[in-house]
């Protein structure tokens, strides 16, 4: 069962900071949903630097990012 | 990844080089490109305030909303969206620009002035730094200013309307518009080329996303470097156009610098104020402009935060010149320090509460 975080709305960096905090907390599987491409981007960024892969899924104007260690 | 950084750098790069450019075509020395001075100009220019000197609808600025909004449009990604605190953005963006008046300049700015010299920009540096330093206290402690949702269509229109009203406005030039006749906002290059620029930072920064507060921020939050590449392409590029391009201009040193002052406490304090805004903002007054172009509310509703505080700066005299801090201006980031300090706490406080009311642990 992944970790779901709802990032939906919120504006830079938090969408990045509540990632962070759930890769801190120790989580390997963890889904984070956000609206906005700059925050996709963001947070893949984060997470391959942290050793986790990242796949995207769009739909209807939202993403659902899939990070795995 | 790799082409990720290039493509980070090449973007500041182009706006360096650009900013060097439109020195050389007219735009005053060391201000080739300044989102804060541009809105005060703005600001004059409407007649919301009555310094002469600092008055014109510079269309770099209508430059960055179009060309954001244009290519938002086109990818898909314009997106009309808002309702997140939008008052406190407001107030934010006001201190944000008396941070910047009393330095003289926004971040961009900053960086430009210290790439011909300016010494007086790295006391604003080491203030814009350690401003964001404590911003990030805040957003580790849990500031938030809460969730934006789907506007309706018509509101993520209403900041590139503005912006070609303004362009119309400025083309027209009827009476009831100010243009100065001296001073820095008499010092212009031509509209076309100063709007092709702005177009075309509008573009490139609409898709690199560039953000001189998120640079630091991330670098010190994440230890993600990626937009503090950006922030250096600009500075090594300003540095080399400005060689090339304004070899006259070019100046070591902290005393006569143009449109600056070398009051080093309060250089220093402008900027943290600014730096601190712009964490809790989410960004620089260049990235507010870009989101603004991409129909993000909020970030239009933090322009006219500014507008309206480069109105107050001038009306009160807040503003800083050549000659030095003002005063008033002094007591002005003072007070914004207290206000946002004040905000920004009690925002901590109240999600606090909210986190443990609604439910126990988790993320």
């Amino acid at each position: 069962m992944a970790n779901v975080i709802d990032a939906r709305g919120r504006s830079c960096p938090e969408p990045v900071i509540m990632t962070k905090n759930a890769i801190d907390h120790g989580y390997e599987n963890i889904e984070v949903l956000v609206d906005a491409q700059v925050a996709v981007e963001n947070i893949k960024r984060f997470a391959t630097s942290q050793g986790y892969t990242v796949n995207v899924e769009e739909n209807d104007e939202e993403f659902t990012l899939n990070i795995r260690k | 990844m790799k082409s990720a950084k290039w493509k980070i750098i090449g973007s500041g790069a182009v706006l360096g080089i650009l900013a060097a450019l439109l020195v050389k075509f007219g735009n005053p020395v060391n201000m080739g490109i300044c989102v804060a001075c541009f809105y005060r100009d703005i600001a004059g220019a409407l007649g919301l305030h009555r310094a002469g000197v600092v008055q014109y609808i510079r269309p770099e600025i209508i430059g960055f909303i179009l060309g954001a909004f244009i290519f938002a449009k086109a990818k898909g990604e314009f997106k009309a969206r808002g309702g997140s605190s939008p008052i406190l953005r407001f107030v934010f963006g006001f201190f944000m620009m008396v941070g910047a008046l009393v330095f003289l300049g926004c971040p961009l700015r900053m960086i430009l002035r210290l790439a011909n010299g300016d010494l007086n920009a790295l006391l604003g540096l080491a203030g814009y730094i350690v401003g964001i330093l404590v911003g990030i206290q805040f957003l580790k402690k849990g500031f938030t200013l809460g969730k934006s949702t789907k506007q309706p269509t018509a509101s993520g229109y209403i900041m590139p309307a503005i912006a070609a009203v303004l362009l119309i406005l400025l083309v027209v030039a009827p009476a009831f518009i100010f243009f100065s006749a001296e001073g820095p906002g008499a010092k212009t290059a031509p509209i076309l080329m100063s709007l092709g620029a702005g177009l075309i930072v509008g573009l490139m920064l609409q898709r690199t996303r560039l953000c001189t507060a998120g640079g630091f921020r991330d670098a010190f939050l994440i230890k993600d470097f990626h937009f503090l590449w950006g922030i250096i392409g600009v500075f090594v590029f300003a540095l080399i156009g400005n060689l090339v391009f304004n070899p006259a201009s070019f100046k070591i040193g902290f005393v006569d610098q143009p449109i600056a002052h070398a009051d080093h406490v309060w250089n220093f304090l402008g900027m943290a104020l600014v730096g601190v805004t712009a964490v809790l903002l989410g960004g620089c007054p260049l990235r507010q402009t870009i989101l603004a172009g991409e129909g993000d509310t909020d970030a239009a509703v933090t322009i006219l935060g500014l507008i309206v505080g480069a109105a107050f700066c001038h009306n009160f005299g807040l503003a800083s010149s050549g000659a030095g801090t003002t005063t008033n201006g002094r007591i002005a980031v003072i007070v914004g320090f207290v206000v946002v300090i004040a905000i920004a706490v009690s925002v901590v406080v109240s999600s606090k509460k909210k986190k443990v009311a609604s439910k126990e642990g988790g993320l």
